[in-house]
């Protein structure tokens, strides 16, 4: 109990002090998560919303398929990722393994299935209501995708803050591509896993904190954005 | 409601309309027909065999009991619903999303984009091809007109019942469409607000534009209408002038609605 309580207040202290090794490990894992939702998002909200709005055959099997890869384990796609980009692997000659860009790209592979079919969802929800009227205005299906994007757009940022929450707090596939090489790709969640391991309870805890804090943050802002939209009907 | 820079381009579509004068309220409108037209949902036959024609200006009804096929018959009319038998044609072709912009519809319950008063209004004028540059004077005016200039900025969703319908009225004359299709606009509305859309209807259709509206109100279509369609089980049992149809109904359909007995 002791130990506990010496680690939280030593986590405490790296958290007052910002400890620039805890800081590079917190900014990391912020610039490979947010660079894989950004690049999920822009992949998943037209695919997502391709499929909410075209009808052909086989629409429902990719949905089933859609939806089941939001369950995509992350060591799997760890695994993956590194057969595609080990040294024998077909894009080993980019030299990404072990990389904050291999991890993007794991990331961005769970994190893509999650925002397509959270957007497949909102948008064909609100298509249902719109699908008339946007009929009668002549508007092209191109446009109608954009306008069902745009007017749900506060809906989908739950989906993209649903994206986030994976990308964030997983830590199976980044560290089987990324290694954990200290200071090239140690993130939070794979610095709380060694330093676990190896007893230094104080980084695991404080970076622990900091995993929740940036939790609560994100999803309060968002709230925040949502209850704004919501007061004007826009949501 | 005027502002020929509010319609949209009109090169695409005057050969048709054989009357290419951008700078009036349109005279000729487009004939809009049904023939042979059959819609049907569960098994059930929504429309059985419709012929119908709406040509030139003025305010046509579209009567009958709830239940009877009216929506429907709009919907399908306006390239809304596609029939599962028999065509429909705009200026006797089939309907065409070029075409879309001469023909206005507003519905039952209105359909408000999660956007401004303003920026629903202006949604429509872009969707029809009007420039950016003029949709703003063209969407003001259409706000105007209907008594909602000091709502622009409020959120669509906003506004009360009447307040929405008018704004949906707005939204489809702001392209100054020559047919303008009314699915029971004040079917959820107070007597007051009533009394207003039904105002702006009369203004409508007096620009010279055609109006079709669905109702089940008789008095409704006694104070607006020109002619009346009677539509019963699906099928148009009569279709003449509005006063006679009324006052001497040819069928026993009709003579059991318009007592208010029940027909269905």
């Amino acid at each position: 109990m002791q130990d506990f309580s010496a680690a939280f207040g030593e986590a405490f202290r790296l958290l007052a002090t910002l400890d620039p090794d805890l800081l590079e490990i917190v900014a990391l894992s912020l610039q490979v998560s947010l660079g894989a939702v950004a690049l999920a998002a822009l992949i998943g909200l037209p695919l997502g919303a391709l499929l909410g709005v075209v009808r052909f055959p086989g629409r429902t099997v990719a949905i089933v398929l859609l939806n089941a890869l939001m369950g995509l384990p992350p060591v799997v796609v760890g695994l993956t990722v590194y057969l595609l980009l080990s040294r024998a692997g077909p894009l080993g000659t980019l030299g990404l393994l072990y990389t904050p860009e291999a991890m993007v790209i794991a990331q961005t592979i769970l994190v893509t299935p999650i925002i397509a079919a959270l957007t497949r969802q909102t948008v064909e929800d609100l298509q249902h209501e719109y699908r008339e009227l946007l009929t009668v205005l002549g508007v092209s299906r191109a446009a109608a995708v954009l306008t069902l994007l745009w007017d749900a757009r506060y809906s989908l940022l739950t989906g993209l803050l649903a994206g986030f929450g994976r990308a964030i707090a997983e830590v199976g596939a980044v560290i089987i591509v990324g290694g954990n090489i200290n200071h090239l790709t140690r993130v939070m969640t794979t610095a709380i896993a060694l330093e676990t391991s190896k007893g230094d309870l104080a980084l695991a805890l404080g970076l622990g904190l900091i995993l929740l804090s940036i939790a609560v943050a994100v999803n309060a802002l968002v709230a925040s954005l949502r209850l704004t939209a919501a007061r004007a009907a826009y949501a | 409601m005027h502002d020929a820079a509010c319609s949209p381009a009109r090169d695409v579509t005057a050969s048709l309309r054989g009357d290419a004068a951008p700078d009036a309220a349109p005279r000729a409108v487009l004939p809009v027909r049904g023939d042979g037209l059959v819609v049907e949902r569960g098994g059930r036959r929504i429309l059985d065999a419709v012929d119908i024609a709406f040509d030139g200006p003025g305010i046509s009804a579209v009567l009958g009991p709830n239940g009877a096929g009216k929506s429907v018959l709009l919907r399908v009319l306006a390239g809304v619903v596609a029939p599962d038998a028999g065509r429909v044609t705009w200026a006797g072709q089939p309907p065409r999303r070029e075409l879309r912009p001469r023909l206005g519809f507003v519905f039952q319950k209105p359909v408000l984009l999660r956007r401004s008063a303003l920026a629903n209004v202006r949604y429509a004028l872009h969707a029809a091809g009007v420039a950016r540059g003029a949709s703003l004077e063209c969407a003001r005016d259409a706000l105007a007109f209907a008594g909602l200039a000091h709502l622009e900025r409020s959120p669509a969703r906003l506004l009360s019942g009447g307040e929405q319908q008018r704004l949906a009225l707005a939204r489809a004359v702001a392209t100054q469409p020559e047919v303008l299709f009314l699915d029971e606009p004040t079917a959820n509305l107070d007597p007051a607000s009533t009394a207003r859309i039904e105002a702006l209807v009369r203004e409508i259709a007096g620009e010279g534009r055609k109006v079709v509206l669905v109702s089940h109100d008789v008095g409704q279509v006694r104070r607006l209408a020109a002619d009346v369609a009677f539509v019963h089980h699906g099928r148009v049992v009569e279709h003449g002038p509005a006063a006679r149809f009324i006052d001497h109904p040819g069928s026993e359909a009709a003579r059991a609605f318009l007592d208010g007995r029940i027909v269905l």
